[in-house]
């Protein structure tokens, strides 16, 4: 018999499901959350702030000398101009990686991670497989995430134990000389931004494109 | 004692499996969805908090907090504080259902106006200091090994450790006495470890960089 409506309803919802809508109804019937406002929250997370904010501050930084300065002596500043500031990028740094220098940024101890230039964190950043080995094997780790680094590079582990937050400004890639800010934007994933890919060449966006 | 939470170094995790960047939703079930909105909208009642929060997640059993899943934990914490600060009390909780009488309510839930400029203007969680910083940059200095039960920002990885200062980052809220309430700053310091000096048998050992309190810290030779 053909379905009318798309919902799954051969699954009763988990033991999970009902224990956060019984906490919902509880905080709602006791005025302690406003479900209006629940929405504004998770639809500026999932929607507005994210990774295409990062995006935007690399690819400046790339062409644009001045910001570049600006970015590398007060991050939280610099991107604040460019209207990303609050929740969790109060105090905002931004390390660079050069031909010697390759970044890479992990919360051992939660999941601190910059929300206004990234959003929030995917799944693997707070698992205990990445947060256990960042620190201690990040060659395997970004082997694992198929990163291969020159052989000069030496890697920079960044474990965010403070407020402080930490953003990747990766290396500008090769053949994109004559390229705006705003194809630029696309190079820039949000994997080169945490330090465990490299920005994406051209080659890589067109085989992305296809 | 260590917490679940602590995995700098631990070893056999497994494999991270990274979902492709352009595949991931960021939320994969709408339970998450909802913990992440419930947590953010009861922090903004005032009522506890990042630490405070942190250390609600981190109290749970180790093992239980490893395999749970991410936001697990998030919904045992806010469940946690809830009933821990008297907005809910633990038959609500259980019967999902108001049962008080009157619902006496000091705290007001914030509209999505106000929620709105929270979220945009932050917490800084820098604060004023009448002392002088007791390091310097370039001095070396250990990791005070830590027996305390209550929450902390000092990763068990770098106890007992030297490394070097290299960068005073002002003076912050520190998050040991954050935790239970007491809101004092202290100075911050970065402090890089070579990765021998950490991993002393693992191959391609990488310098840390790591944020640590200055009581966290004493001065090494």
């Amino acid at each position: 018999m053909p379905h009318d409506h798309d919902h799954d309803h051969t699954e009763p919802p988990s033991d999970l499901e009902l224990r956060v809508k019984a906490l919902e109804s509880l905080l709602v019937e006791k005025g302690l959350v406003k479900p209006e406002t629940l929405n504004t929250i998770i639809e500026t997370y999932e929607h507005k702030v994210g990774p295409r904010n990062g995006a935007h501050v690399v690819a400046k930084a790339w062409v644009d000398e001045e910001f570049k300065q600006a970015l590398m002596n007060d991050a939280t500043e610099a991107v604040a101009n460019l209207g990303y500031c609050g929740r969790q990028g109060e105090h905002l740094e931004v390390v660079e990686n050069t031909a010697e220098v390759h970044n890479l940024v992990v919360c051992t101890l939660c999941s601190c991670y910059p929300w206004t230039v990234l959003g929030l964190p995917p799944a693997w950043y707070k698992s205990a497989p990445y947060r256990s080995r960042a620190v201690s094997d990040p060659h395997a780790v970004l082997k694992e995430f198929g990163t291969e680094l020159d052989e000069q590079q030496k890697i920079r582990v960044w474990d965010s134990t403070s407020e402080m937050r930490y953003l990747v400004l990766p290396q500008r890639p090769e053949g994109t000389e004559n390229w705006s800010e705003l194809q630029l934007q696309q190079l820039v994933s949000r994997n080169s931004m945490i330090g465990v890919e490299l920005a994406r060449s051209p080659r890589q966006l067109e085989e992305k494109d296809k | 004692m260590k917490g679940g939470h602590d995995l700098g170094g631990q070893l056999d995790m497994g494999p991270i499996n990274p979902e492709p960047e352009s595949q991931e939703p960021v939320f994969h079930f709408e339970w998450e969805r909802r913990v992440f909105g419930l947590t953010l909208a009861t922090g903004m009642l005032g009522k506890w908090n990042i630490d405070e929060s942190r250390h609600a997640r981190e109290r749970q059993d180790p093992l239980v907090y490893v395999q749970n899943s991410y936001y697990e934990n998030w919904l045992e914490g806010i469940e946690t504080l809830l009933v821990e600060k008297g907005l809910i009390s633990a038959d609500e909780l259980k019967q999902g259902t108001a049962t008080s009488a009157q619902i006496e309510q000091v705290v007001s839930a914030p509209s999505p106006e106000v929620a709105n400029k929270i979220l945009a203007s932050g917490a800084p969680s820098t604060m004023e200091s009448d002392s002088e910083p007791l390091y310097s940059k370039g001095e070396r200095v250990a990791v005070k090994a830590s027996e305390a039960v209550g929450h902390t920002r000092a990763p068990k990885y770098v106890q007992g450790r030297t490394g070097v200062v290299t960068a005073l980052l002002g003076c912050h809220s520190y998050p040991d006495s954050n935790a239970s309430g007491v809101h004092e700053g202290q100075h911050l310091y970065r402090v890089s470890f070579a990765g021998d000096d950490l991993w002393e048998s693992r191959s391609e050992a990488a310098e840390v960089l790591i944020d640590l309190w200055e009581p966290y810290l004493e001065a090494s030779r």
